[in-house]
């Protein structure tokens, strides 16, 4: 594995890497030297006021306002440094980019099963291009896991029954740890992988070398229609008894209760799930829930399908109809397309 | 340094208790001891409301088809059963301070029959969600969570039964703490039989009386937020 | 200035007051409970210590060679559970605090002494059933019985172990209210609120935070339990129910409970600076109302567990904001100490040198708590060895620096025996230094990557933990030595007068060991705390005053 220059440091093989750490130095500065100071302040006056005689009794002082005032404010305001820069590094990364390459992953005891968009499955390895930002969507099967990158100074816990997401760029070719990061059983140890960082052209090569395998797009596709999902939403998600689903990926949605969200990856599986917690407006909770019929990697196979899927060309919607069978459920005011 | 002077040991009263100086700090400590108490019961009755209001808000459809299938009648009558049990343990305080101590006696029985009759009321209506079988999950071997509901589409009978378990769980701690409530003041109407509160030695009566009318006062925000969900859609009792 | 003769201590005192093991086990008497505690207590410290033992030696090898897995995996919980609810949350309080507020306060006993019996025999029982199914196979999800790991698919005795720290939970609930109503109601005439020893103010504190916050975790363990017999669902996202709902009913108690640990902590440490440098504590005020606003915002915080476990981004920046001002009393205190320290008269006993440690290490520790409350380091730093070693600096370099440092402090008013100083100082310098060596390692461990609850890992991570490990040696070593010659001097130490550091404290001004009503007469209190003066001025209450007895 690769090793830093800077002793005590992983490797910076990401973008973020290099900012992070920059952080973690200030804050080891300002520790190590508060911790000087202190250390120093008592040592010195331990040695200096040290006990001559024994039943001495010092000049008694009170305190001072001015000195706590100054070792109020000014902690304080150090602390708020810290807090805001690390506030703002967190902010500034918690948005995957939207146009981000994404890779499918799922944790379970006790191996990561990794899929990428092309088809290409891994299992406890993650092969990334250096340069392009990559947006990981993230579950487990069973219990908490934490996809950790030590080099890239990320992490996130996955959650049964939910997606996180986190993302990266890759700016050093290598060989990285992953861990799991939070506890999970029996050989929670045992969950170490890599993740290869490639050049772009050795990744595509390395992606296109193993093509044979199906898209996840693809086989969304073909669940689709096993799963019966067709009958209602129509083979290209152009809607029917069930709301369209072509090009409603984060895209508003407008709900029967009134509230309007985004369609994103964990409106899309809840609805797959628990299709009446978040009913579109005008159409009846007809929906049958798959719950337990689909494993998570098939749900985010449907997922990587139904993003896939694009408006139609605006000849096949018919303006004049009715919200509840052409269009994406849109809010009524804005009519039909 | 100025000097340290003592005190001598007050002649006491026989419900002095030895570590304490006098009547007046053994009462003050008494009364501020439960008031504590009961803030720890607030913050252990606290975690069950939160679980209820996050599902409530999640599933609030099922609640309010779960919370229909209650018996309102019954509840009703205890909330009334328990109110009323507040004001004769009111009572009891009272008598025991301005020195009546033939109706404190009878006031202490009387809010003891009324807690009775409410865990009784309460045993029946138990009864009927297991005539139901409404007592969730396989609580009671051979009578799991099977009960003949209408749902309306779109609500799932696992959110149904989320709100029996937080139903039992709340009502059953309610209860556990109403048993409690019995038994001290069982202990309070024996000693109070023989004699042994007073005027200016009441505080045991004082201090459980605050015991009381918390756990009246945890039913008075149990019944609303379990019996009375979604009446107003036209539910049926029972 | 002429040799001071203290007073001959009357034959009788609280412990010969009676003998027979029911005098102790039935007993009312604050002080003889505090000794059952400190029994007991020291008991679970080693068996937490044995567990961590193991950890050690199994993390010398990047293999998993010593323990299997599961093995592995619990004795690493059940290190935690020890350590956390049998050690640590009772320790400072259940003993010292039960033993000294009383007396410091000028009282005969606890508000009520019953219950305090009451809240022991909890302790043991809680202790008992947690030993049980520590016993009957252990248990393996980590203290922190994460769902749905803890509920579905763990095969370990999580109710038991969960039964044991929820009875537990009740001996801490008890502790806490009798120390409010204490020291509401019980004060000596003369006894304000500002002329209360800094070691009342923080256990003060502490139970605000012990009645606040220990009802959670009852009903949090009891939810869990549930769950995991009759499948609920609350936690459980196939049936509609939320894993992260627990994590945020566990740190809700969880984080304000390290507060527990630490705070009482604190109010020994104020004492041990202001007593063995013979000055008042520099900004009396700041430093008993830092105790306050501690337990105050330490029940916002609780977020910053779950800044990586998908809470909302802005949950996030609120908890981080109000994590760092937690921080800034304890800074306050830290600096009111040093200052203390300014043109005092410091002497070298061992407790001042606990207590020197302590400023250090706590000021290390908590320090690298704001590396953790930082959002950006945090996502890299979570479940990393940094947590351990931040967490370790301040509970064995605080709590457990500042339990020793008081036990020494103590010892002649507890015991009437002083204990050897030269083993005392020897010891003390042992820990210290076996202290870093074993956690130092594990920042930059941390830092580099290695994940908690790991016992393979990668083997550029050895060296680290070789040093780490040869420093837990050192430091278990130096943890025996204390235990040793304690215990030793109860029998062969030299005996102590009632005041031997010559102290203004109310619990110095009655014989050493006190008898069982702590004072002769009641006290009336005419000085301020830490208000020094010539020893004959600061003679015992009642009896002796103004009378010097010729020491035969």
């Amino acid at each position: 594995m690769q090793t830093s220059w800077v002793p005590f440091v992983p490797p910076s093989a990401s973008t973020l890497s290099g900012k992070v750490d920059a952080l973690y130095f200030y804050l080891s500065g300002v520790t190590i030297f508060f911790t000087l100071l202190i250390s120093g302040v008592l040592i010195f006056f331990v040695i200096k006021y040290r006990r001559r005689t024994p039943y001495e009794i010092p000049r008694p002082i009170a305190g001072s306002h001015k000195l706590e005032t100054l070792w109020s404010v000014i902690p304080f305001i150090i602390a708020m440094s810290m807090f805001a820069w690390g506030a703002q590094l967190f902010f500034e990364n918690s948005r995957p980019p939207k146009n981000a390459v994404e890779i499918y992953v799922v944790g379970k005891q006790w191996m990561w099963k990794i899929q990428h968009s092309t088809g290409q499955r891994e299992i406890n390895e993650l092969h990334v291009p250096m340069g392009r930002k990559i947006k990981l969507i993230m579950t487990t099967e069973d219990v908490i896991h934490d996809f950790f990158i030590p080099a890239f100074r990320i992490k996130t816990d996955v959650i049964p029954g939910r997606y996180t997401t986190q993302w990266f760029e890759a700016t050093k070719p290598g060989r990285y740890y992953l861990f799991c990061a939070e506890y999970c059983g029996m050989n929670h140890s045992g969950m170490i992988g890599s993740v290869v960082v490639m050049d772009p052209t050795e990744f595509d090569s390395w992606l296109g070398g193993n093509a044979s395998q199906q898209s996840p797009a693809v086989a969304g596709q073909q669940l689709f229609e096993t799963l019966g999902c067709i009958s209602c939403h129509g083979a290209k998600g152009e809607g029917g008894r069930g709301p369209a689903l072509a090009g409603v990926f984060d895209r508003q949605v407008f709900l029967s209760n009134g509230q309007n969200i985004k369609a994103d990856e964990a409106y899309i599986r809840e609805s797959i799930v628990n299709p009446q917690a978040k009913l579109v407006s005008g159409f009846g909770p007809i929906m049958p829930t798959f719950q337990g019929q689909v494993s998570e990697e098939q749900l985010m196979q449907i997922l990587a399908f139904i993003k896939s899927l694009q408006i139609q060309t605006p000849g096949a919607a018919t303006s004049g109809a009715p919200p509840a069978t052409a269009s994406p459920a849109t809010r009524p005011e804005s009519g039909g397309r | 340094m100025a000097e340290s002077y003592a005190v001598e040991h007050e002649a006491s009263h026989p419900g002095l208790q030895h570590h304490f100086a006098n009547m007046e700090q053994q009462r003050e400590a008494g009364t501020l001891g439960m008031w504590v108490f009961l803030v720890t019961e607030i913050m252990f009755f606290g975690g069950m409301f939160l679980a209820y209001t996050l599902y409530r808000s999640k599933y609030p459809e099922a609640f309010a088809v779960a919370s229909n299938h209650l018996d309102i009648k019954l509840g009703a009558v205890n909330t009334a059963v328990l109110i009323l049990s507040s004001l004769t343990m009111a009572m009891a305080v009272f008598s025991t301070q301005i020195g009546r101590l033939r109706a404190q006696v009878v006031y202490l029985a009387l809010t003891i029959v009324l807690g009775l009759v409410f865990l009784g009321i309460k045993a029946v209506e138990y009864h009927e969600k297991y005539v139901d079988h409404l007592i969730p999950g396989t609580l009671i071997p051979g009578n799991p969570f099977n009960p003949h509901l209408e749902l309306p589409t779109g609500v799932s009978m696992r959110h149904v039964e989320m709100f029996y378990w937080i139903y039992f769980a709340m009502t059953g701690m309610h209860a556990v703490h109403m048993v409690i409530g019995i038994g001290i003041m069982s202990v309070l109407l024996y000693f109070a039989a023989k004699g042994r509160f007073s005027p200016e030695y009441h505080s045991p009566v004082e201090v459980s009386g605050l015991y009381w009318h918390f756990v009246d006062i945890v039913w008075i925000f149990l019944f609303p937020l379990l019996y009375l969900l979604g009446r107003h859609l036209g539910g049926h009792a029972g | 200035m002429e040799t001071f003769v203290p007073p001959v201590p009357s034959r009788i005192n609280y412990l010969n007051a009676q003998y027979g093991l029911k005098s102790w086990l039935l007993t009312k008497d604050h002080k003889r409970i505090a000794l059952l505690y400190l029994g007991s207590i020291s008991v679970f410290f080693l068996i937490g210590g044995l567990y961590a033992m193991f950890i050690r030696l199994e993390l010398l090898t990047p293999q998993a060679d010593l323990l299997q897995s599961t093995t592995y995996n619990k004795v690493f919980t059940q290190h935690g559970i020890i350590m956390v609810f049998f050690f640590l949350i009772p320790s400072i309080p259940a003993t010292l605090g039960n033993f000294l507020i009383p007396m410091m306060i000028g009282a005969k006993d606890l508000a009520f002494p019953r219950i305090n019996l009451l809240s022991w025999y909890i302790y043991m029982l809680g202790g008992i059933v947690t030993i049980y199914a520590l016993l009957a196979g252990g248990v393996d999800t980590g203290w922190t019985f994460y769902t749905p790991f803890s509920t579905t698919f763990s095969n370990s005795y999580v109710v038991a172990t969960g039964l044991g720290i929820f009875i537990n939970g009740f001996s801490s609930i008890l502790t806490g209210l009798n120390f409010i109503v204490t020291i509401h109601t019980m004060r000596a005439p003369g006894m304000t609120w500002f002329r209360l020893p800094l070691f009342i103010w923080s256990h003060y504190a502490t139970s605000l935070i012990m009645i606040l916050g220990t009802p959670v975790i009852a009903i949090t363990i009891l939810l869990l339990a549930f769950e995991r017999l009759a499948h609920i669902g609350i936690f459980d996202p196939a049936v509609g129910g939320d894993p992260i709902l627990f994590q945020h009913l566990f740190w809700f108690y969880s984080h304000p409970a390290v507060y527990i640990m630490v705070l009482p902590g604190m109010g020994v440490i104020s004492e041990l600076i202001a007593n063995f440098s013979r000055k008042n504590i520099f900004g009396y005020s700041f430093v008993a109302f830092s105790s306050l606003a501690i337990a105050v915002f330490g029940f916002l915080v609780w977020g910053h567990h779950l800044f990586v476990a998908g809470q909302s981004l802005y949950a996030g920046m609120i908890f981080s904001f109000l994590s760092f001002a937690v921080a800034i009393p304890s800074a306050i205190k830290v600096f009111n100490w040093t200052a203390t320290l300014y043109k005092a008269s410091i002497s070298y006993d061992t407790p001042m040198l606990y207590a020197l440690g302590f400023i250090g290490l706590f000021t290390i520790g908590g320090m690298t708590g704001l590396f953790v409350a930082a959002l950006a380091t945090d996502v890299h730093l979570s479940d990393t060895y940094f947590v351990v070693a931040h967490f370790h600096y301040i509970m064995v370099g605080g709590t457990l620096l500042a339990y020793l440092g008081g036990l020494h402090y103590w010892w002649p008013k507890i015991s009437g025996r002083m204990y050897p100083e030269g083993w005392g100082r020897f010891a003390a310098l042992i820990i210290f230094v076996g202290f870093h060596l074993t956690f130092m390692p594990q920042f930059i461990l941390g830092y580099m990557g290695m994940p908690r609850r790991y016992h393979v890992y990668p083997p550029e991570f050895q060296v680290l933990h070789v040093l780490s490990t040869a420093g837990a040696s050192i430091l278990g070593v130096g943890l025996l030595i204390p235990l040793v010659y304690l215990i030793w001097s109860m029998r062969y130490g030299k005996i102590a007068e009632g005041n031997p550091w010559h102290l203004p404290g109310l619990e110095w001004r009655t014989q050493s060991p006190p008898p069982t009503e702590n004072f002769e007469y009641t006290p009336i209190v005419t000085w301020e705390a830490y208000e020094f003066a010539p020893p004959e001025e600061m003679q015992v209450v009642g009896k002796f005053r103004n009378e010097v007895v010729e020491r035969s």
